[in-house]
């Protein structure tokens, strides 16, 4: 590698615009020194031959970084003036939604991309270019900073000094106590203070440098985290509706866990039993309009032994919980959230088995709606078939009874009816508020004789190994912010040549502080203070 | 209790209005001898309506059972509170009384503002029932706040140097600025001025779904809700009717207030016969340039972490909690991510492209206006998960 050899007899790398140990410039700089990664040889500055380096260079530019991030700004901010994909309503087709409903422009929204702009190809991309941008960024300077900090000599050259923006020369009787003194002021202030042929250097905060790059360090966590996300294994996210006393499987744990919900409550704010402080605001949007639990209690089982196909699992029991918003059922790193109920489900159907004359019993069955039997004997000769079930009925567009799915909304049957004066049985079609009777009169008539409904629960099951690494990307990254932004890197040198002493000082950021600093130190010496040469610019 | 803690926070609010006297008598009058005795009573009394403040808010929180951070009138007058806040400990760093006359009425429009909204103590709904509701919020809004001491710095920055003695895109876009600061005190003194005349006046109106629902409007209606058919007698009736997707009522806030604003802006204009930012320039004259500009950039690198760490930290450990995922991409967390973002470039231009002074300023200014809209679009308008129930 080539290199710069400076008066002073360090030598620097190529590219070096101060040199490391003195800080005389190399090279053309601007009166006021910028001190910049302390004018350290950067690779971008220095090589621009191969393709390699001209990648670099793009991405270790902070002007590009800088707009990448405002593209990714832009982007987002668009993302948020319709309601992304996921927030719209799932029973509708999102392209006819966003036209239905944002006319023209929705129309664009969606033929663009931007209702599932997020997980858009593009957007990712933009993410995935910022990452790229601060790992070059960070390390095209980090590595010369480090060198640069590392070789500096407390011996500063003067050019180096006077070019300084806080800068006082000034003639001074050699005197020792009011050296020492000085000293001692720097070092109860914190400053680490060198020697060197009746030169100091005083330095504090030097590792206030690193903070950028360890914000970054935790920034490239955090991302490669997000990006675990898709490694399968590493993610589960389920949903599971489950009805009060129904026990099932844990869907995404393999089998291994089963829950049972013995109920489901839903509480809501009601003036009568509410504190006075509440009674304005319940008053305002209305007693019971206001949603104040909503809880599943259940108990969570394992499985002992082996899974055996068509055998009923052992099941041991591990807790029981209330699952409630904001407090979810954790176990062995799985989570169960509430999110979502229904009340009041049809649970279960009775009717009487009548005599349409007398209106005269002849017992009742229970049908249950999700698992209904094929025959109910009455006894005395009396029975009735149940040949049909449509959980959910509606007449399809052949006339038809058909059923939309398999959760009980509005039950059907077709009834078979057995008597001892009827022993053929007659047909009956039965749904509710609804007698069709198929093959002429009947005798006998189902009558509805009431109804048990149920409270059904919606649980998301979720399991996330990616968070313990999201976690440790975002305490590095406050660590690495609070490092760089509430501390910072001072440095005061003071040279004395011949008869004359110079002070120079630079900090990173907050000059004000430093400037205070300052004057407690040089305030009642016989050394003159620096003055902030930024001041007379303008 | 309750009625202790409005009580407080009126105080609170009129002792900010005697400071900011204060803190401009202390710019006209001399300094003697280096004491300013004017700023003395200036921060004192800020001080004391801090801690009335303070009360405000411990008082609300005993009587609730909750911080009082969950709905629209309780963050923003948190924020409020947080601003002035942060004043108090900028102003003890740097001792530039000029903050105080900027900062104190912006963080006095912000409560005046947030009393517009439904005052009520209001019980937590599930998804709010969460210590997380209280840290994150909290420690968010704390954030905003020392940001938005940038704005206060940036204002006086741009009022100190934008040449005022001819027109440009410079003296447009400040008075821009101005002119929405305004409108905030119109949008105060309109909706008081209706709600003191007890204006109420009834639409039937179809959503987009095509039901049929009620609306009820607390200012007369410029514009009208979707096919709106008034039921009140001897009210206004609409000019134009709007489309089922935009919220007539809040848009006619929005008009009601803008034009209030005009009025206002128009009323200033002619009593004083020049641009507000050129009326402003000599209460800034003798501003130290470079120690504002830092004002400004001290407080972003000082809000800056506190703003990560309470917006998008603290915000997904709840999410994670409450939602089941820590990142929804709903519009409240992506104008979050947004604001993150525009101060992430921010400290980034300032250090490698060495925006300092105006360029800054203006940047401060945008900074403020991205915040503000999180906390007021983001909320009215576009809906989300978080959108508190206001109106
Ligand atoms: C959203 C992403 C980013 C965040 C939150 C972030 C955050 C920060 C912060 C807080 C600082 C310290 C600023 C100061 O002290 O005033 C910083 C410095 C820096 N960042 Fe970033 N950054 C991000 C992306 C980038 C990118 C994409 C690049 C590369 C182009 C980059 C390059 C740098 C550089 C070169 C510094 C200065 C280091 C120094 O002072 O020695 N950053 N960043």
């Amino acid at each position: 590698m080539e290199q710069v050899k400076c008066e002073c007899g360090h030598v620097n790398p190529i590219g070096t615009v101060l040199c490391e140990a003195c800080g005389k410039p190399l090279e053309e700089v601007p009166v006021l020194l910028d001190m910049r990664y302390e004018g350290s040889a950067r690779r971008s500055q220095t090589y621009n031959k191969t393709i390699i380096d001209k990648i670099w260079n793009f991405f270790s530019s902070v002007k590009v970084g800088v707009w990448l991030i405002v593209i990714t700004l832009v982007a987002s901010a668009i993302g948020t003036v319709y309601p992304q994909q996921m927030y719209i309503p799932p029973t509708v087709s999102p392209a006819e939604y966003y036209e239905q409903q944002y006319g023209l422009l929705g129309k664009w929204y969606y033929a663009l991309g931007f209702h599932d702009l997020y997980s858009s190809w593009w957007y990712m991309l933009l993410i995935a270019l910022i990452g790229v941008s601060l790992v070059i960024c960070s390390l095209d300077r980090v590595v010369p900073l480090y060198r640069a900090l590392n070789n500096q000599r407390v011996t500063r050259n003067e050019q180096f000094l006077q070019r300084q923006r806080l800068f006082s020369r000034a003639k001074v009787e050699h005197d020792e106590t009011a050296w020492r003194n000085i000293v001692d002021k720097l070092t109860k202030r914190g400053y680490r203070v060198r020697e060197e042929n009746g030169n100091i250097l005083a330095e504090k905060g030097r590792f206030s440098r690193w903070g950028p790059y360890v914000n970054h360090i935790g920034l490239i966590i955090f991302l490669i985290g997000a990006m675990l996300r898709f490694v399968p294994g590493m993610y589960v996210d389920e949903n599971m509706w489950i009805r009060e006393g129904e026990m099932k499987e844990i869907p995404g744990t393999n089998g291994k866990y089963f829950l049972e919900n013995q109920k489901f409550i839903f509480e809501v704010y009601e003036k009568e039993t509410e504190k006075e402080a509440f009674q304005a605001a319940i008053d305002r949007i209305g007693s019971g309009m206001m949603a104040k639990n909503y809880q599943t209690d259940v108990v969570l089982y394992e499985r002992i032994g082996p899974v055996v196909a068509g055998e009923e699992p052992k099941l041991k029991k591990i807790k029981s919980f209330s699952i409630r918003v904001n407090e979810p059922l954790k176990h062995d790193h799985y989570a169960l959230y509430q999110v979502d109920f229904k009340l009041d489900e049809l649970k279960s159907m009775s009717f009487h088995l009548t005599d349409k004359q007398t209106n005269k019993s002849f017992g009742t069955i229970t049908i249950d709606l999700i698992q209904p039997e094929k025959e109910y004997d009455l006894g005395n000769g009396y029975k009735v078939q149940l040949l049909s079930y449509f959980p959910d009925f509606y007449f399809d567009e052949n006339g038809n009874p058909n059923t939309r799915s398999k959760v009980p909304n509005n039950p059907a049957f077709v009834f078979k009816m057995f008597a001892p004066d009827r022993p053929k049985g007659e047909v009956s079609f039965t749904a509710i508020r609804q007698t069709i009777e198929p093959l002429g009169n009947n005798k006998y008539k189902m009558a509805f004789a009431g109804i048990e409904t149920r409270n059904v629960s919606a649980l998301t099951v979720r399991r996330d190994f990616t968070l313990w690494i999201l976690g440790i990307g975002g305490a590095i990254f406050m660590i690495g912010l609070i490092q760089g932004m509430y501390w910072n890197h001072r440095r005061v040198w003071i040279r004395r040549i011949n008869d004359e002493v110079l002070i120079a000082a630079h900090t990173n950021k907050n000059w004000f502080g430093l400037k205070k600093e300052l004057e407690g130190i040089f305030h009642d010496t016989p050394f003159v203070m620096p003055i902030d040469q930024a001041d007379n610019r303008s | 209790m309750v009625q202790l803690s409005s009580t407080l926070l009126y105080i609170a609010f009129v002792l900010y209005l005697i400071a900011t006297l204060f803190f401009g008598g202390a710019i006209r009058i001399k300094k003697k001898e280096g004491i300013d005795r004017w700023a003395t009573i200036g921060i004192f009394v800020t001080i004391i309506g801090f801690v009335a403040q303070l009360g405000y808010f411990i008082t609300r929180w005993i009587a609730a059972g909750h911080a009082p951070v969950s709905n629209l009138f309780e963050f923003t007058t948190f924020f409020g509170m947080m601003l002035v806040g942060a004043f108090i400990v900028i102003y003890f760093i740097y001792k530039t009384s000029l903050l105080g006359l900027f900062t104190l009425p912006i963080a006095i429009l912000v409560i005046a503002y947030a009393s517009m909204f439904p005052r009520e103590i209001s019980p937590l709904i599930p998804a709010l029932q969460s210590d997380w509701l209280h840290i994150h919020v909290t420690t968010a809004a704390a954030g905003e706040a020392i940001l938005a001491i940038s704005f206060a710095a940036g204002l006086i920055y741009l009022i100190r140097v934008v040449d005022q003695s001819k027109p440009s895109k410079r003296t447009f876009w400040l008075e821009f600025v101005l002119f929405f600061l305004i409108s905030t005190l119109g949008f105060v003194i309109v909706t008081t001025s209706f709600r003191v005349a007890g204006y109420e006046a009834t639409f039937d109106w179809i959503d987009k779904n095509g039901k049929q629902d009620e609306m009820v409007y607390h200012m007369p209606a410029l514009v009208g809700p979707h096919e709106g058919v008034l039921k009140t007698e001897e009210r206004m009736k609409p000019l134009v009717d709007m489309p089922a997707i935009i919220n007539a009522r809040k848009l006619n806030t929005v008009i009601w207030s803008l034009f209030a604003g005009l009025a206002l802006y128009g009323l200033f204009r002619l009593v004083l016969r020049k641009r507000i930012a050129a009326a402003l320039q000599p209460l800034v004259k003798n501003v130290n340039l470079d120690l504002v500009d830092e004002i400004g950039y001290r407080s972003v690198a000082i809000g800056f972490p506190v703003f990560t760490l309470g917006a998008l930290i603290f915000a997904m450990i709840w999410a994670q909690i409450a939602w089941t995922r820590f990142w929804g991409w709903d519009p409240k967390e992506v104008w979050a991510l947004i604001t993150w973002l525009f101060y992430a470039a921010f400290l980034h231009l300032r250090l490698s492209k060495g925006w300092h002074g105006e360029r800054s300023a203006w940047l401060a200014v945008i900074g403020f206006a991205i915040i503000m809209f999180n906390l007021v679009a983001v909320n009215l308008v576009i809906a989300g998960l978080h959108s508190y129930a206001g109106s």
